[in-house]
């Protein structure tokens, strides 16, 4: 906001740190002109649209993931499409990641998001040409950008269609079990506890790098994961890999201790508990909360992506 | 036979699904069974056929090109909800969904929304 006010110190920027939610959605966004969609989930997508509908208002929506981009303006003018006119029910729960999962290229965000400011400035002069599209991005296709010529509102469309819209059906649903449920928290998941003699917290593995005796720790992140960091003396093998051959990756003496790393704890236990399954294998632990954890509670300076 | 070449591309994550490859150049039969099968060989079709349309296309990426979870790719004879196809930079709607006849030099995308931002 001090950056805004830096290029343009008359400008007024109401701040409003509230979750926006089916509850609120409607009186939060009806003093504005147009709603611009910079979330990163398909519930809020869903609600921020049906929102713009009822409310008569433009939607300049922005999503980004990885190397890709998409900006579409949903209900622009008497019969651009809404989000619904276009994806009428979400895709499966598993098909969406979130960016924390798979990641996005600052740069493509920065792309999406001039764009998206851009859009709105032609939309509030009046520059816009008022036809519905869809912007493609994508950092590695050639050429980068593809504009894409949109239907107009559908007819039977269950937000924006011809039957009269009915503002309660939009405050009764629930937009996260529309979009098949909570998305699970995966760092809470890799800190659940599950059979103690399995796992080690991070300060106990900690003490035992400390001890100095020799150990087998192996990290089953993606290859580039691991380039970015990793612990002292800790052996590569991606869980994809890992998983082919487990015993390949067992010291060779059985009295030698096995500990698996991952990012967040998840894939750690998947790859403990499959070596456990090996037939003559010593201890086998995987680490609590994964290099996060670390990160948390034993080296601050440890890198966290 | 005859046959057309058309361009294939996925997007947004879409990829992944087929050898992480975004752009395919196939080239197919421009007449197909009715039941959007693969038939064996390409000389004799038994039972009904239709001209190549974009339906039949998606079925054959689905049998020859799609690597794993299909249901991350079709639903009920179609593509599943979130992906968008678009036929010569046009959203498929405007040029009949499915029913589109395609022609030698088309330009499919196949885009998978994206949520993230
Ligand atoms: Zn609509």
């Amino acid at each position: 906001m001090q950056a805004l006010k830096r290029g343009n110190s008359r400008l007024a920027v109401d701040t409003i740190t509230v979750a926006v939610t089916a509850e609120n959605a409607l009186s939060l966004l009806a003093p504005y002109d147009i709603i611009l969609d910079c979330t990163d989930n398909a519930p809020t997508r869903y609600l921020l649209s049906d929102t713009a509908v009822t409310l008569g208002k433009p939607l300049v929506s922005g999503a980004a993931q990885k190397y890709d981009g998409q900006l579409c303006t949903y209900n622009l003018g008497p019969d651009g499409p809404c989000y619904r006119c276009l994806f009428p029910s979400p895709p499966p729960r598993e098909s969406m990641a979130s960016c924390e999962e798979t990641g996005v290229l600052g740069a493509v965000t920065g792309i999406i998001g001039n764009m998206q400011a851009l859009e709105a400035i032609k939309i509030i002069t009046g520059l816009h040409d008022g036809k519905p599209s869809l912007l493609l991005f994508s950092a590695l296709g050639s050429p980068c950008f593809r504009s894409i010529k949109l239907r107009s509102r559908k007819p039977s469309c269950t937000a924006c269609g011809s039957k009269a819209y009915d503002r309660s059906i939009m405050l009764g649903t629930d937009y996260i079990q529309f979009c098949g449920g909570v998305h699970p928290d995966w760092e809470q998941q890799g800190l659940t506890i599950g059979d103690a003699s399995h796992r080690i917290n991070v300060n106990d593995f900690k003490g035992i790098l400390n001890s100095g005796r020799p150990i087998n720790l192996l990290d089953v992140r993606p290859k580039t994961e691991f380039g970015i960091c990793q612990l002292p003396s800790s052996i590569n093998i991606p869980l994809k890999q890992f998983l082919m051959n487990p015993k390949e990756y067992l010291p060779s003496d059985p009295q030698i201790e096995t500990y698996i790393v991952c990012r967040l704890g998840n894939d750690s236990q998947i790859a403990a508990e499959t070596l456990r399954r090996v037939e003559g294998v010593g201890a086998v632990k995987d680490i609590i909360g994964g290099l996060k954890a670390w990160s948390r509670h034993v080296d601050t300076a440890f890198p966290i992506y | 036979m005859a046959s057309i070449s058309i361009k294939v591309e996925f997007s947004g994550g879409l990829e992944l699904l087929f050898s992480n490859e975004r752009l395919h150049r196939l080239t197919i039969a421009s007449i197909v069974p009715i039941d959007n099968h693969t038939p064996k060989s390409e000389e004799i079709i038994e039972g009904e056929t239709k001209l190549v349309d974009v339906t039949f296309l998606i079925h054959y990426l689905r049998d020859n090109l799609l690597k794993e979870r299909v249901e991350l790719f079709m639903e009920n004879n179609t593509v599943r909800p979130g992906i968008l196809v678009l036929i010569n930079d046009t959203d498929w709607e405007l040029e009949g969904e499915g029913e589109y006849v395609l022609k030698d030099g088309d330009d499919i995308v196949f885009i998978s929304t994206l949520h993230g931002g």
